[in-house]
């Protein structure tokens, strides 16, 4: 299969392609959110290029997942931390790679149960079109076919690179 | 019933004898050593040919429970239990409901256990009217009905000097007492060994002065008195100590110590399992050492089970709000036979400490395999391991050693000439 | 040695599933508490004070002593990870013909509570329940008799670490009767386990239970001597009826020796902590401009007391589905 993409190139036409994306819905002075731990990374750069005086929040969705029952708490928990108000604010929602979408899902509950935002746009790197619910990035760097047996991850925070691993069994 | 038990290792510590032979039973009586007598025809042989034949043991401190107390054990049941553990001689404690101070009560004890038939029992009367430490019990009376000893258990004298006049009275009819030595107040509210265990697990502890502090009280009453004493389950190494300095002074003083007490210890309360809340508590691991070391060099002549049965509401709850006490009749041989196994004595030493030594400390007529002698024989194999708990027979399943594994099988009991028990 | 076997607490894979005693427990999974409290302790700052964690759960706070105050911390954490909470207040009295412990929890256990938070006047009640009575049901110990109260050592440990930042470099006291105090021993555990290189208890000997040392402390009776340059006091409440059995002459003659002042605080580090499990007897262990001073954290430690309950409850329940989860496959595997 072919090489995995450059990840800075793609920021540099994702972060065009946000500043477009703002302007067009005419969203106004919304807050950045990165999901642990590539979604950060990628927040971070995307607000330092499209809106340096942006709020980044991150967001360690750990206790929303749906997933308890089988695989309990996943092992490094840590504090989700969103230093503004979140309503009526609009949020960018930042993550590394949408899979199933039950991150996503995840992520906005967990949101949601911090108050009422005006508008959530999803930004992603990757999607690998495994979707398992009806949920899809407005802003997205690529898409991926993976061989089966195959993840892709995002390492960083520099440089910010995908690698690819087998599924741990 | 005419029996030969052939080919036997034979030991009677009493008489030093250790041989194979052959033994030979008439009409409950032991007729022969050997050779059988003239016109001897035995009606049924038993093969015990690899077996020790041993006299029946003798337990000098046994809870039957019955009158009164019926959940937790009967009668027949325990005493059942006891032939399967090759006891065929013990001593009740008065502690039934109502309690062994009259002679009715002893008559309706002798006359039930004989009717059961499994083994004899030779009660303990109350030292007081009611245990209550107060009032002396008829101790002639009741020694004329078959009492052979008295003893307040772990109950409490009113007084120092109430205790006094009972000993005294006790010494003046030559009849022995036996001491469970207690400090009440000392052992309030402790169900452990008062010790790092015991600290760590926020348990109440029983320090080891609750004992010493009355073992000296009555050490010196005995010595004023001149009463025949005999202390019950001693825990203590300092307890030994004391023992061993009254003995050397010429004081007429014996004891037995429990079973469980030479396997166990306080670092065993792992998991604060009830089964091991016992009084006196398990002490420290030099405790066992000490006990064993007397038990050893004949300081402590006797080993005797403490059985004491418990239904199991009793003993499913927290630890120290569950009644003390281990069940452990049934298996008092086997567990006493890893004491030969450790090389603490060796096996005629051993089996002395359960027969003529108990028999020897109150004077009971058991304990020998004298010719004439009553005919209680426990037979047993020294080599055959059995796993405890199989086939359990006392109503109390609260014995901390079930599922265990001990070198050592009881195969037959004789009592009375009949046999009682058979694995 | 440990008192309560190692495999009774975790399950298969070393994951909590019953939380009895700190005894046992490794660091890492201690740390591991600790910061998955951290997280616990952000969402008790948000609007929406919960998470779906144990939504659908019932949790049953079982209390056979008296106690509103842990009762009420253990209730809000469990509504706080959405699960059905039932409180059950049980009076024992050695006279009261009630049922007896162990069918009070199995009835309960039969209505499907899926966690128990016991508190119970016997030592080693928690431990008996998880063992004989409810095995399969997560059992939290809210503190039994003289023994153990491992989830307010755990909030003890958190308050250190938010306002001292580790143990390595710490020197913690901790003042008062030690002898009947189940904080004591699991502060004593939890401290030696994470790390803390001075441990002290500072008591007279009467409140000093035999065979201290084997906790790896100093002992002091003297408070002036113990308490020089602490990072950490500990005080703990003097309960009135030490008085009438002997153990103490008066409550002025303890203040005066074990009190903790504006002046004998002064002998600790200048930041020092200051720390009690509570409820507070003021003039009798400590006084009331300390209790309420600078360097009081004991409100805190109320805050951190939610959030530490709540990542206890997780764990356990998370270690408990997963031995579930393990027994049923190990089933499915003897049944082909």
């Amino acid at each position: 299969m072919s090489a995995l993409p450059d990840v800075a190139p793609m920021l540099e036409r994702m972060a065009a392609d946000l500043t477009d994306y703002l302007a067009h819905r005419e969203i106004e002075n919304p807050a950045f959110v990165g999901i642990h731990t590539g979604g950060v990374w990628l927040a971070e750069r995307l607000r330092d290029q499209c809106l340096p005086e942006a709020p980044l929040g991150t967001l360690d969705i750990a206790f929303y997942r749906d997933d308890f029952e089988q695989n309990g708490l996943p092992p490094r928990v840590r504090p989700s931390e969103l230093p503004f108000s979140v309503d009526d604010r609009h949020l960018i929602l930042v993550d590394d790679v949408l899979m199933t979408g039950r991150t996503i899902r995840a992520a906005l509950n967990e949101l949601f149960d911090y108050g009422r935002p005006a508008s959530v746009t999803l930004v992603a790197l990757i999607d690998i079109e495994a979707r398992q619910l009806p949920i899809r990035a407005d802003v997205l760097g690529t898409s991926l076919t993976l061989p089966a047996g195959q993840r892709v991850k995002l390492t960083g925070p520099q440089p910010l690179q995908l690698t690819l691993n087998p599924v741990a069994k | 019933m005419r029996l030969t038990i052939e080919g036997a290792r034979v030991i009677d510590p009493a008489s030093q004898f250790d041989q194979i032979t052959d033994l030979h039973i008439d009409d409950g009586q032991i007729v022969a050593t050997g050779t059988a007598p003239l016109g001897f025809q035995a009606q049924r042989s038993i093969d015990a040919r690899g077996l020790i034949a041993s006299p029946g043991l003798v337990d000098l401190n046994v809870s039957l429970r019955e009158p009164g107390r019926t959940r937790k054990g009967t009668i027949d049941s325990e005493t059942r239990a006891a032939a399967a553990g090759g006891v065929t001689s013990l001593c009740s404690l008065p502690d039934t409901r109502p309690v062994l101070d009259t002679p009715a009560v002893a008559e309706l004890i002798l006359e039930r256990s004989e009717r059961a038939g499994h083994a004899r029992v030779f009660p303990f009367g109350a030292l007081t009217h009611g245990l209550e430490g107060e009032q002396l019990s008829e101790l002639v009376a009741l020694r004329d009905v078959g009492c052979v000893a008295f003893t307040q258990g772990l109950a409490p004298m009113k007084s120092n000097r109430i205790l006094r006049r009972a000993l005294e009275y006790a010494a003046g009819f030559d009849v022995p007492v036996v001491f469970m030595p207690q400090d009440p107040e000392m052992a309030q509210g402790g169900s452990a060994h008062e010790g790092p265990t015991a600290a760590r697990m926020g348990l109440v502890g029983i320090p080891e002065t609750a004992e010493t502090i009355a073992l000296a009280r009555d050490l010196l009453l005995v010595e004023q008195t001149g009463v025949q004493a005999h202390f019950s389950g001693l825990s203590s190494a300092r307890a030994m100590d004391m023992l061993a300095d009254a003995q050397a002074r010429g004081l007429r003083v014996t004891a037995d110590v429990a079973m469980y007490q030479l396997l166990l210890c306080d670092e065993d309360l792992d998991g604060f399992s009830s089964l091991l809340h016992v009084l006196p508590p398990l002490r420290s691991s030099a405790d066992r050492r000490a006990l064993r070391q007397a038990v050893q060099s004949g300081v402590v002549q006797a080993i005797s089970s403490h059985h004491q049965p418990h239904e199991q509401e009793a003993k499913r709850v927290p630890f120290a709000a569950s009644a003390p006490g281990i069940s452990s009749i049934e298996v008092l041989l086997p567990l006493a036979m890893t004491l030969v196994a450790d090389g603490l004595l060796e096996l005629p030493a051993l089996l002395a400490r359960l027969t003529c030594g108990p028999a020897g400390a109150l004077g009971l007529p058991a304990g020998t395999l004298a010719q004439g002698a009553r005919a209680d024989i426990t037979l047993f194999d020294p080599v055959e391991a059995s796993l405890i708990g199989h086939n359990w027979i006392s109503k109390g399943a609260n014995c901390p050693f079930i599922g265990q594994g001990v070198p050592c099988k009881v195969t037959h009991t004789i009592c009375n000439g009949k046999l009682v028990y058979q694995a | 040695m440990t008192s309560i076997p190692r495999h009774l607490q975790l399950n298969h894979q070393g994951q909590l599933r019953h939380f009895l005693t700190i005894e046992g427990l490794s660091r890492e999974l201690l740390t591991e508490l600790l910061d998955t409290a951290d997280s616990f302790l952000e969402v008790g700052e948000r609007a929406v004070k919960k998470v779906p964690l144990l939504r659908g759960k019932t949790v049953c706070n079982v209390f056979f002593e008296n106690s509103t105050r842990t009762r009420t911390t253990f209730e809000l954490a469990a509504k706080r990870l959405s699960a059905d909470v039932l409180n059950l207040n049980i009076q024992t009295s050695s006279t009261s013909k009630g049922e007896t412990l162990y069918d009070t929890l199995r009835n309960l256990e039969a209505m499907a509570a899926d966690m128990f938070v016991v508190r119970h006047g016997d030592s080693g009640a928690a431990h008996f329940i998880a063992q004989q009575v409810c095995p399969d049901v997560a059992i939290i110990n809210a503190g039994d008799g003289n023994h153990s109260h491992p989830t307010q050592a755990m909030l003890d440990m958190l308050t250190i670490r938010r306002h001292r930042g580790g143990f390595e470099n710490l020197s913690v006291a901790i003042v008062g009767d030690i002898l009947h105090s189940r904080v004591a021993r699991s502060n004593m555990q939890a401290l030696h386990t994470l790390g803390c290189p001075d441990i002290r208890v500072i008591a007279p000997r009467t409140l000093l239970p035999a065979g201290i040392e084997q906790y790896g402390v100093r002992v002091f009776n003297d408070l002036r001597v113990g308490l020089r340059d602490v990072d950490v006091v500990i005080m703990l409440r003097l309960q009135k009826e030490r008085m009438q059995s002997g153990l103490l002459p008066s409550e002025g003659e303890f203040y005066r020796l074990y009190g903790l002042t504006r002046e004998t605080l002064a002998l600790a580090k200048p930041d020092a902590l200051v720390m009690h499990p509570g409820p507070i007897n003021r003039g009798v262990e400590i006084e009331s401009e300390v209790a309420d001073g600078a360097q009081s954290v004991i409100l805190n430690q109320v805050t951190y007391g939610i959030a530490v309950r709540m990542a206890v409850m997780s764990m356990a329940m998370a270690g408990q589905n997963a031995q579930r989860q393990h027994n049923q496959e190990a089933q499915h595997a003897t049944d082909h």
